[in-house]
């Protein structure tokens, strides 16, 4: 069996993400280890927590050197919300926070009558419904699905980035974890 | 804007789903992971869970709970009672829960909310506001304060909370209509999402609350048979309510 990664930041929900992969029948191990990162068959980026101390600890701990040599290699990486905007070159979020800089855009604080945005969208042109908690959102030319014209979701060769939680998002969250996986 | 939820609560008390009347009287009505697995499978958008008596020794019996709902169900929930530190709050996150409910805690101390959202994000703090009479009230909402509802709610928000939980202490429990004027007023007050709460007794009542906000909780009327929840799911949308359509693993 194939090993899962899920990346630790330190303020993350890694539980949820790893129940929901527990009902998929796959085993994970929650981990900051560079090398870990780099050798995993797959590696999720979760997202609870504000930027600026998610970018500290990856820095700190060499993950964020190993996101971006898996990146290169084109090995499979999953970003969940926090984790997907992660990914960016730069987020406005806590004053400015410099990103992984793997895909092109930025990060950007929502822009409508109530932020933040709390619950759940049909995601477009997938027409499923997901749950979303989140006041930052990315503008990115990597843009792969969208809810009411906000980027929900990016894709560069290997990297898949959700802005929605798979992992609370009931059955149909458990299917889209699962199609990920068997991308690999 | 998202679809508008429907939240079952669970009011917890030594590690059971308990329901009163006005915060007293309370009867047992069931385990809380057997009941939200009930409420999820009936298309519940999230889950409240209350811990009403939230003393120091409760406080590891609740976060088993909350990580048993966890690792069992892929749905969202909140947790209150009894956080009175972002520690607590970490702890409570950690096991799994995606929010945690501050009351008295946030009213004796309101950096406490600041401190919680630049932890874990704004969309990890909601602030529960007992309201009766225009002022806020504490313990369960048996001790008035002095502090009026409408302006408490605002602070709340400038100071980081992501959501207002607002229960009316006259509508809890009686079935008869959220108090629909107080929630407006909240609603119009702050630029986060409130949470309607009371007084939940008809599918109409819940569809009336949610013309006004963007969330409304249920307890007593879905505690009595929590397999109803998809019955009054369909006669929301029914009252012209579009909620969020439900995948075909629902049944």
């Amino acid at each position: 069996m194939s090993e899962v990664v899920v990346v630790d930041y330190g303020a993350g929900n890694t539980r949820s993400v790893c129940a929901a992969l527990g009902h998929l029948g796959r085993a994970t191990v929650v981990t900051s280890e560079p090398g870990r990162i780099k050798d995993a068959d797959f590696v999720i980026l979760p997202g609870v927590g504000s930027a600026r101390s998610a970018m500290e600890h990856l820095n700190e701990t060499g993950a964020a050197a190993a996101l971006r040599d898996r990146f290169t290699d084109d090995v499979a990486i999953l970003g969940i919300c926090l984790g997907m905007q992660l990914a960016m070159a730069r987020s406005e979020e806590d004053g400015g926070v410099e990103g992984l800089g793997l895909l092109g855009g930025d990060v950007v604080r929502l822009r409508e009558a109530r932020v933040p945005r709390l619950g759940w969208s049909v995601v477009e042109p997938w027409g499923e419904a997901y749950y979303f908690a989140h006041s930052f959102a990315v503008r990115s030319p990597e843009a792969i699905a969208t809810v009411e014209g906000v980027t929900v979701a990016v894709r560069h060769d290997k990297f898949l980035g959700v802005q929605f939680h798979p992992e609370k998002s009931g059955p149909a969250g458990l299917d889209f974890l699962d199609q990920c996986l068997s991308l690999v | 804007m998202p679809l508008p939820r429907l939240i079952p609560c669970l009011d917890v008390a030594g590690g059971r789903v308990v329901k009163g009347v006005s915060f007293v009287g309370l009867r047992d009505v069931g385990d809380p992971v057997e009941l939200a697995q009930y409420y999820s499978d009936g298309g519940a958008d999230e889950l409240v869970f209350l811990d009403i008596t939230a003393t120091p020794e409760e406080s590891a019996t609740m976060t088993s709970v909350v990580a048993r709902v966890a690792d069992v169900l892929a749905i969202p929930f909140t947790v209150g009672g009894g956080v009175r530190s972002v520690d607590d709050a970490k702890r409570i996150i950690e096991s799994g829960a995606d929010r945690v409910s501050i009351n008295s805690a946030a009213l004796a101390d309101p950096s406490l909310i600041t401190a919680i959202a630049n932890r874990f994000g704004s969309q990890a703090v909601v602030v529960a506001i007992d309201a009766g009479d225009g002022v806020v009230h504490t313990h369960g909402g048996r001790v008035a304060t002095t502090t009026a509802t409408v302006p408490w709610a605002r602070e709340a928000a400038e100071r980081g909370a992501g959501e207002i939980l607002l229960t009316s202490i006259q509508q809890d429990g009686r079935r008869n209509g959220y108090d629909l004027a107080l929630t407006a007023r909240v609603r119009d007050a702050v630029s986060i999402p409130v949470i309607a709460s009371g007084g939940a007794g008809s599918a109409r009542h819940v569809a009336d609350a949610l013309r006004v906000t963007d969330a409304a909780l249920v307890a007593s009327i879905v505690h009595e048979d929590p397999t109803g929840l998809a019955g009054l799911r369909k006669e929301i949308e029914e009252l012209g309510v579009k909620l969020r359509p439900l995948s075909e693993h629902y049944g």
